[in-house]
This record gives structure tokens, sequence and C-alpha cells, in this order.
């Protein structure tokens, strides 16, 4: 699969909640952030983690999030980056 | 657990796994449940010919092997040799193969993230204890603990003050949470005072706690 997003594009995570097992932190969802570095694709671990082979291979991004759009509240200086898998981002108009 | 388990006879059935009272038996910090769980696996794995007791024994003492040493030098090298680092940036796996001689094709992806003077990054992962294991060998039990991992993305300098590290308020912190499929390593910033100081001191220079981020370096003793 292509990646759909680029360094730069702005990103919000979804807000879905699944009880299997997948990747993406509770805290981050919903959180809009910014491309930082595209990383390739890799096997979904949603699939592999339950014996399937996890294709299509998601694009795998590293997401810059302010802090303040994290926890709602202000910090000196700091940024938090976390490595989402495509399906789980969408555009940020 | 199932409602309808059975009491033994008499009351007392401490380290009976049980009784929801009972205390939790550790081994090294590792539940006695979670030991148990390992070993039937183990076994089981051995009987069905899945692996085979030397494959298990040979990838042990390989995660043995690896030790914060590999990551120092791969910091000295950075420090020294300005094409070196620049290629461990852009790309760390393979830079970090040819440096140290080592394959890592069967481990997950690297990224070597800078430390600068504007900008401090700490590695963490909140989902489990993903970690660089490939160069920087097994983790702290810090790492893995649900305090660490839940305090460093919510109140970074707290945490990082804990271990002695205050970040200046106006030097920007990156929490990098492991999630996926890519390890971190920090390339800490370059102590003042190490100019003349050869490859092989400032090997010994540089600590794990340096290349996870929960520190940063001092110069030479005086």
């Amino acid at each position: 699969m292509k990646p759909a997003f680029a360094p730069g594009d702005k990103v919000k995570v979804r807000t879905a909640d699944i009880a299997t097992h997948c990747r993406t932190p509770h805290y981050l969802r919903g959180k809009r952030g910014v491309i930082a570095r595209v990383f390739g694709a890799y096997p979904n671990p949603e699939q592999l983690a339950y014996h399937r082979l996890g294709v299509p291979h998601q694009p795998l991004y590293q997401v810059e999030f302010d802090y303040m759009e994290v926890w709602g509240r202000q910090a000196p200086a700091t940024v938090i980056t976390a490595d989402i898998f495509q399906h789980w981002l969408e555009r940020d108009h | 657990m199932s409602a309808d388990h059975h009491h033994p006879p008499h009351g007392h059935a401490h380290g009976d796994a049980h009784d929801p009272h009972a205390p939790v038996n550790e081994a090294h910090g590792v539940r006695e449940d979670s030991v148990l769980l390992e070993r039937a696996l183990r076994e089981l794995l051995i009987e069905k010919k899945i692996v085979t007791a030397d494959d298990l024994r040979r990838q042990i003492e390989l995660t043995e092997s690896r030790t914060p040493e590999l990551g120092a030098k791969v910091v000295a090298r950075a420090w020294t040799d300005p094409q070196y680092k620049a290629r461990l940036l852009a790309d760390a796996r393979p830079a970090i193969e040819g440096l140290l001689g080592i394959d890592l094709n069967l481990t997950p992806e690297l990224t070597v993230v800078e430390n600068t003077a504007a900008r401090h990054h700490v590695i963490c992962c909140t989902l489990c204890s993903c970690y660089p294991r490939a160069v920087l060998g097994i983790p702290p039990a810090w790492y893995k603990s649900p305090e660490y991992r839940a305090r460093v993305v919510r109140e970074p300098r707290a945490v990082l003050a804990e271990f002695g590290t205050r970040v200046a308020d106006d030097v920007e912190i990156r929490v990098v949470d492991s999630t996926a499929d890519m390890r971190y390593i920090v390339l800490p910033l370059r102590p003042a005072g190490t100019e003349r100081m050869s490859e092989a001191e400032l090997i010994a220079l540089v600590t794990r706690d340096s290349m996870i981020g929960v520190s940063v370096l001092s110069g030479p003793p005086r």
C-alpha cells in the first residue's frame, strides 16, 4: 500500500475503540498531529496478533503531537511523537 | 478467575494462586505465574518440534551478548565522524551494522534521534516495553514499569528531574513513544571538555541512560 501522507501533513488519529490487539495508544485517539516521518509499510499488527498475515501492509508514520493537544494543558516546549499506522489516521483539514 | 473456584479446606492459603488476597510471588521481579507460563510454552514448543532447545539457547546467548557498549561505540563514532553521523541519522540500520559488524536483519527497524542544545529526546514505550535491544541489550526494569511508561508522556520534565536531569524550559523535549515497528536510540549531546578524548575514551563515557534520553552526559572528571 502506498503512503497517503507526507511529512508536514496534518492528521487526526481515529477514535475507534476496538477490543482486540492494536498499537494505537488510547491517549492519542482523536488527537491532531503532524506527519514527521514516513517509515514504509509493515504487516498490520491487528492481524499478526491473531496468526494472520497482516496484509495489506500498512504504511507507518512518526506523528508529532503538541503537548497541549494531547493533555489539554500547557507545558514548556514539549512534543510527543508516536508511530501510527495509516488506517488509524485521517486527514485533518 | 472463575467464581466457583475451590477454597482449600483449611483457611490459610498463603501463596495459593486461587486466593485473591495471597501475596504476589515474584522471582527476580518476575511474577511466578509468568515463570510457569514461560516454562509451559517453552516445553510445548520443544516437544512439538517448533523450536529446539539449542535454538532457544543460541537466541538467549545472542540476546545476552548485546550490551549498551554497542550503542556507545555508535555514539562515539557519530561524535567523531560527521559523515558517519549523517549516514546514521539518515538510515541507522546499515550504519550500525557496518560499524559493529553485527546482523540486524531479523531485529526491528532502528532510528537514531539526535539531542542538541535546543532539543532533548527521551524514549519510551507506553504500550509495552519496546526497546532497541539489538544495540542496547535488555532494558532496565524501570523502563518497563507502568510508572515510567505512564508518567514520561504526561510529565516528562518531572520524570527527567527524578533521574537528575534538568532540562531548561527553552529546550524542547520530545517524548518518543515507540508504538510500532520502529525502535529508537538517542544520540546524546557530546559533553564539553571531551574535544581531545580518543574514541575509546569517548566510548567509556557514554551511558545506557543517555541513549534512552533520561540522562545527559557530563565531561571528564577534572
